[in-house]
């Protein structure tokens, strides 16, 4: 029998957590549908549940004065819902696109990293946006960029007396946006074929200063894309687009699957990039104008 | 030995919540979902569950005001939380006018998705009174309907006026939700007041709007589905199926195991069953074991059955249940199934060949004729398509005093349930009553049957009354699809561009069990070569077994894959020959007068001509509308395409009865049984409204009594676009025939009228009125005074060799053209614009008529750019993708009356040929968009961006 733990604050959550083996659950939107796909072939047995979502404060959007921070509470709602800043506005479009809203309403962004999927929207966002992800157990806080943070085909490094509490974003000191695009078979509840997710940072001479591009579901893990990274560096923003080569991708190991061939996420995560960057530059104009 | 000890009681936590308003406690347990404690723990059974896991929507509902799926909160997590559900009016009534709205608009058809829908939109209008269009769409996106394809759903919640219209139909019970609505009542028997008037006074019902007869039901959240019901001392079954595509199997110590399980009642086998362990459509292709004896043919395949309380079965893991399995290679896919050497899936068919079929006429095509202009040839291919309704299977089963049973679940087909059933138990079918549960989508996939004969004889070893609930897994790993379909055809036209002879080979993939495959081996060469005058045809078909999942019944039974080819060698020789699309359509369509390939002369009502020519000014805008964007050939490119099809209404040259009946009572009662299973289709309300007029009473004049086999004549099964047809048309019969007797009571001519005033009938006919006491006349033992009966068997012969006779008494025809975007860099497709143009002899309700065709539509579209279920790897809704309302292009339907003198009140089919024509229009679209020809479905993102890649290498 599967016992249940909704304890009420933090430290009573990690007692449990360093006492025994439990599955955490946020929102739920992957537990249950996991649950539902073991169950469709008779594995019914389930582990203990940690339920977190009755420890107060842990679903706030912060401030600070060099980050944000994005509790481990905090939904695709909630954030599509914040003011937060153009920077974020990759990780909102992934929002939009995940599932339907009441997906958005309860999945969190955590819950999204911590799963882990190669095909999680939020993954290749929060890569381009620096995050770092901040883990506690009894044994202390510790804080891990979200690449390491992400350390095989569906794991982290977030161990069993640990819980994710949050994210932290740094601020960026030139004006910055994000952006995402993602690539699925129909509209709404899909699973990507293909995502890809960019910030830049853009100076006063209207070039890039700083630039972090990503993309999802063609590898185990996300991954950044830094050779272009490099050479979107100091470029004016309206020759981006033209600066992407074929080999940009080469680290990329996407798979043939139901969704679609290996080949053509290639191609399609190269086009998507394209379009990521493109947008970039007419929204620069659109600023302009 | 271990015995499994029970739950501790303390595993369930008091839970309190506020639902619709009123405080609930209640006692569960905390890792339950939200649904299952609305569902059993609260009896609110108007949330549904259609797949557990998020991806259908099916069971959304308010928590704290956002909408959320029930399926995926824990109940621990709905403690003090204000939810909403589909049975409350919603935060200000809004749901209260949703529902409504949405029975106007006819935007429930099967209504398993209606509560999910209107709580999305409650959701929405809660927040944002007057969205746009786009808010509507990112509002609903998340709660899949596989009937509507959502046109009337985004209709209704648009017509949902920003301000509350106190006079209006959402007025006055949105603010008092309980008070019964003010307008006359539903008839009897849907057993809920309707809100709205049934019928138009002076007027005839047939050719009206009216609301579905048993909507009231599906927008309330109240209709009784598979999963809705059972007997408080039910069982349940949970069924052990195999995970290999081929295997032997050896049962170890059964006893041995149940006894080791608290709770664990009985284990059901192969052993258990009755009478005859097998099942299938057709007297010589019951093929199909209930359970399996000692090998399995497909992954999905039952083998045993658990029966006990829902929490033992539910705990027990498979791994864990004495089975031995020896994987063995399985046969997947045509090409194994027919190599040199490949072995028998069946004794019998040592060539793995289930049935052929073929239709021969004129001369041998295959030498093309002297006087071809043109000949073009294809090779096609279709996968898998699964049924996606989203009601998975569900019911329950009593036994009855040792010898008769009673079944109680979704199906479309009641009569041959009962059959086989009875041919499963070992009893006669007279000792076996089918009580059709609401039926949450067929679409052909549930003429077959599922959980009957599994409860039936768990209900009989058990001795209880048995339940059991599919989970959405186990619906499509376990049953029928859509053929796949390889197909090779060849068409050759003359100068001017007339067909001059047709020819195709088609073979389609039955997977492990016969099903409908000989029903589709038979009815493709009749229209395999399209809706065309052809004088030279052959075309042939073989059905092949093989270790897939079944393939049965779904829309159109092999004549969508057909249509594929038909429609693309037309765009070919067009091409070719240089001709317009829609000209060398025209050119050819059959039309009155002329002979179809089996040689049947079609009479009357062959409107293709008309649809065709409905399209003509859309067409040429079309054209040039694609033309004038593609000028400056951008990335994003559009085409618009154009495609016909035909389809036979009813069974291929078989007998195809139908019986009705309707009765008054000495109290003035009128009832109409009527055998016909609603699948959301609507024949409830059509074949009302036509049993109404031939009668000559408004609709809510009856009593319904819906598909029971105790209570109804057989009706036949809602398949093949027959029941407005064959059932309407003995609907027809009987109305007309109790009304013969009522005018010969008062002496009356014809055009009498004839008005039932409480026990009285009145007759009045010019200055002449005559008043029956319906007491005083002769009563019979159920207290019924007059009887009308009609029965019809549409005039069909059987064929000959070469396919020659008359296989149907009527076609529907249709022509749609469809405009695209395509994306030349990612090959994705977007579907903008679809025109659709239906012969359907007559509508007798347009809101219905559209409803059918919109919702062929979407599964045409998902035929067409993403539906692929693949055995093991696509049997669940995220991953077998289904359109969404995101997906919906703008429609425009054209209804062409061309009436069927056979029919009723003129009428045919229209449930198969809505989606037909679909399909082949789209990938016409995208050819002329891109310039690249596809000739498989579906038509990923991945394949077109494959193909415009090859072409781009070979220029
Ligand atoms: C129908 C549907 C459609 C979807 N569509 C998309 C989509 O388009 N794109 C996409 O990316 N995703 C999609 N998802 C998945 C998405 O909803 C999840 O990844 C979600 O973001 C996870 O958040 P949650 O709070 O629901 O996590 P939960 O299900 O509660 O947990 C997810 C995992 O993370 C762990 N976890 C959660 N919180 C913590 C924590 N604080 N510390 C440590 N571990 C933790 C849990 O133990 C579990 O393993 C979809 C899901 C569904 C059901
Ligand atoms: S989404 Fe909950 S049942 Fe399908
Ligand atoms: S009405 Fe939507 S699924 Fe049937």
């Amino acid at each position: 029998m599967t016992a249940y733990f909704r304890p009420t604050s933090l430290d009573e959550a990690l007692a449990i957590r360093a006492g025994r083996e439990v599955e955490i659950i946020a929102g739920g939107t992957d537990v249950y549908p996991n649950k539902a796909t073991r169950a469709g072939w008779g594995r019914m047995a389930h582990k203990d549940v940690l339920d977190i979502t009755a420890i107060p404060g842990l679903d706030r959007i912060e401030e600070a004065d060099a980050r944000w921070r994005i509790g481990c509470l905090v939904t695709w709602t909630k954030l599509i819902r914040s003011s937060l800043p153009a920077l974020f506005d990759g990780l909102k479009a992934a929002g939009r696109e995940i599932g339907g809203q009441q997906i958005q309403n309860r999945a969190t962004l955590v819950g999204n990293l911590c799963t882990a999927s190669p095909a999680g929207d939020g993954i290749p966002n929060l890569i381009a946006l620096d995050a770092e992800v901040e883990i506690a157990s009894l044994r202390g806080t510790r804080v891990e960029p979200v690449e390491a943070f992400l350390d095989g085909y569906r794991h982290t490094s977030c161990a069993a007396d640990e819980i994710v509490t949050g994210l932290c974003i740094p601020k960026r000191e030139a004006e910055a946006r994000g952006a995402f695009l993602k690539l699925g078979a129909r509209r709404y509840l899909v699973i990507s074929i293909v995502m890809v997710a960019g910030v830049v940072e853009i100076d006063s001479a209207e070039a890039i200063a700083h630039a972090r591009v990503a993309a999802g579901a063609c590898s185990p893990v996300a991954m950044r894309l830094r050779a272009l990274e490099a050479r979107l560096m100091g470029a004016p923003l309206g020759a981006v687009p033209a600066l992407i080569r074929p080999e940009d991708f080469a680290e990329l190991s996407p798979l043939d699957d139901v969704r679609a061939s290996a080949a053509y996420r290639l191609a399609a995560a190269e086009a998507l990039m394209r379009d990521l960057l493109a947008g970039f530059a007419d929204w620069r104009e659109r600023r302009a104008a | 030995m271990t015995v499994h000890e029970p739950p501790p009681a303390a595993a369930t936590i008091a839970l309190a919540l506020i639902v619709n308003g009123e405080p609930r406690s209640v006692q569960a347990g905390p890792f339950e979902t939200l649904a299952d404690v609305l569902r059993d723990r609260l009896g609110l059974t108007g949330t549904k569950i259609g797949c557990n896991a998020g991806d259908c929507g099916a069971c959304t509902v308010l928590v704290d005001g956002a909408q959320v799926c029930a399926c995926l909160v824990a109940a621990a997590q709905a403690h003090g939380a204000d939810v909403h559900t589909v049975e409350g009016p919603g935060p200000d009534g809004i749901t209260e006018r949703l529902r409504r709205a949405f029975l106007v608009h006819g935007a429930a058809q099967c209504g398993i998705c209606t509560p999910g829908m209107l709580m999305a939109a409650t959701d929405l209008l809660a927040r944002d009174m007057a969205p746009t269009r786009a808010a509507i769409e990112d509002a609903l996106g998340g709660v899949l309907c596989r009937c509507t394809g959502y046109v009337k759903i985004v209709e209704a919640v648009m017509s949902v006026s920003p301000l509350p219209d106190v006079r209006g139909a959402g007025g006055e019970g949105a603010r008092s939700p309980q008070k019964a609505p003010r307008s006359r009542p539903a008839p009897a028997g849907t057993g809920v007041p309707s809100p709205l008037p049934l019928s138009h006074p002076g007027e005839g019902s047939v050719g009206a709007r009216l609301p579905r007869l048993d909507g009231w039901a599906k927008v309330a959240g109240t209709d009784k589905f598979g999963a809705d019901e059972a007997p408080a001392d039910s069982l349940w079954l949970r069924v052990v199926r195999s995970p290999h595509a081929r295997a032997a199997f050896v049962l170890g110590d059964l006893e041995a195991f149940r006894a080791s399980w608290p709770g664990l009642e009985a284990i059901v086998t192969a052993a258990d069953v009755p009478g005859e362990n097998s099942f299938g459509i057709f007297p010589n292709t019951k093929d199909q074991p209930v359970f399996a004896l000692v090998e399995v043919r497909f992954r999905g395949e039952a083998v045993l059955g658990l029966v006990g309380t829902r929490e033992a079965i539910e705990r027990i893991e498979e791994a864990d249940v004495p089975i031995t399995w020896t994987p063995l290679r399985p046969l997947a896919g045509i090409e194994a199934a027919l190599a040199d050497r490949a072995l028998a899936i069946h004794a019998g068919r040592p060539d793995n060949v289930l049935t052929r079929g073929q239709l021969r006429c004129g001369d041998n095509p295959a030498k093309a004729p002297a006087q071809a202009a043109a000949t073009v040839e294809g090779q096609f291919r279709t996968r898998f398509v699964e049924h996606a309704y989203i009601e998975p299977e569900a019911g329950y089963a009593v036994p009855i005093d040792d010898d008769r049973i009673e079944v109680f679940a979704c199906t479309q087909a009641p009569y041959m349930d009962r059959d086989d059933t009875a041919r499963v138990l070992g009893i006669s079918p007279g000792k076996v009553r089918i009580r059709p549960s609401a039926c949450g989508g067929g679409f052909g996939g549930k003429l077959d049957l599922s959980v009957q004969p599994l409860l039936a004889v768990a209900a009989w070893k058990a001795k209880r009354p048995v339940r059991m609930v599919y989970s959405r897994i186990e619906s499509m790993a376990s049953s029928t699809k859509r053929h796949p379909a390889q197909i090779r055809a060849r068409a050759s036209a003359d100068a001017k561009g007339r067909l001059l002879a047709f020819e195709s080979a088609a073979d389609f993939n039955t997977g492990a069990y016969a099903s409908w495959g000989p029903t589709v081996a038979n009815r493709v060469p009749v229209h395999a070569s399209g809706p065309y005058r052809v004088p030279n045809v052959e075309n042939r078909t073989r059905a092949i077994y093989t270790n897939d999942t079944p393939a049965g019944a779904f829309r159109g039974f092999g004549v969508p894959q057909a249509a594929i080819a038909h429609e693309c060698l037309m765009d070919d020789l067009a091409e070719k020959l240089g001709i317009d699309r829609w000209a060398i359509r025209r050119l050819n369509a059959l039309g009155k007068g002329d002979r179809t390939p089996s040689g049947q002369l079609l009479a009357a009502s062959a409107g293709l001509p008309d649809c065709l020519d409905a399209l003509k000014a859309d067409w040429d805008a079309a054209l040039a509308r694609v033309a004038a964007h593609n000028a400056a050939a951008p990335r994003r490119r559009r085409g618009v395409g154009i495609a016909c099809m035909w389809y036979g209404c009813g069974n291929t040259a078989l007998p195809n009865p139908s019986a009705m009946r309707m009765a008054l009572s000495r109290d003035g009662t009128l009832t109409f049984f009527n055998g016909a299973v609603d699948i959301g289709q609507g024949s409830t309300t059509v074949l009302t409204q036509i049993a109404a007029d031939a009668l000559g009473v408004p609709p809510d004049a009856f009593r319904l009594v819906i598909g029971d086999t105790a209570l109804t004549e057989d009706a036949g099964k809602t398949s093949a676009s027959r029941q407005t047809f064959v059932s309407g048309k003995a609907a027809m019969l009987a109305g007309r025939d109790l009304r013969r007797k009522i005018l010969a009571l008062g002496n009356v001519g014809e055009s009498a009228t004839i008005i039932l005033d409480g026990a009285v009938l009145v007759i009045r006919e010019g200055e002449v009125r005559r008043r029956i006491e319906l007491a005083s006349l002769a009563t019979d033992a159920d207290g019924l005074v007059l009887e009308g009966q009609g029965a019809y068997d549409p005039p069909t012969t059987a064929l000959d060799a070469d396919g020659q006779g008359v296989p149907y008494a009527t076609y529907g025809f249709a022509a749609q053209m469809a405009e695209v975007e395509v994306d030349t860099v990612l090959g994705t497709t977007k579907v903008m614009r679809i025109v659709a143009a239906h012969d359907v002899g007559r509508a007798i309700n347009p809101t219905l008529v559209e409803g059918q065709i919109h919702g062929g539509i979407a599964q045409g579209l998902g035929l067409a750019l993403m539906e692929e279920f693949v055995p093991g790897r696509t049997e669940n809704l995220h991953d077998y993708l289904i359109p969404t309302v995101g997906d919906m292009p703008e429609v425009a339907v054209k209804l062409i009356e061309d009436p069927e003198p056979e029919g009723p009140f003129g009428a045919k089919g229209v449930g198969e040929p809505a989606l037909i024509a679909t399909a082949p229009a789209i990938l016409s679209a995208i050819r002329h968009a891109t310039g690249v020809t596809m000739r498989e479905v579906p038509v990923l993102p991945h394949r077109l961006w494959e193909a415009l890649r090859a072409r781009e290498g070979s220029r």
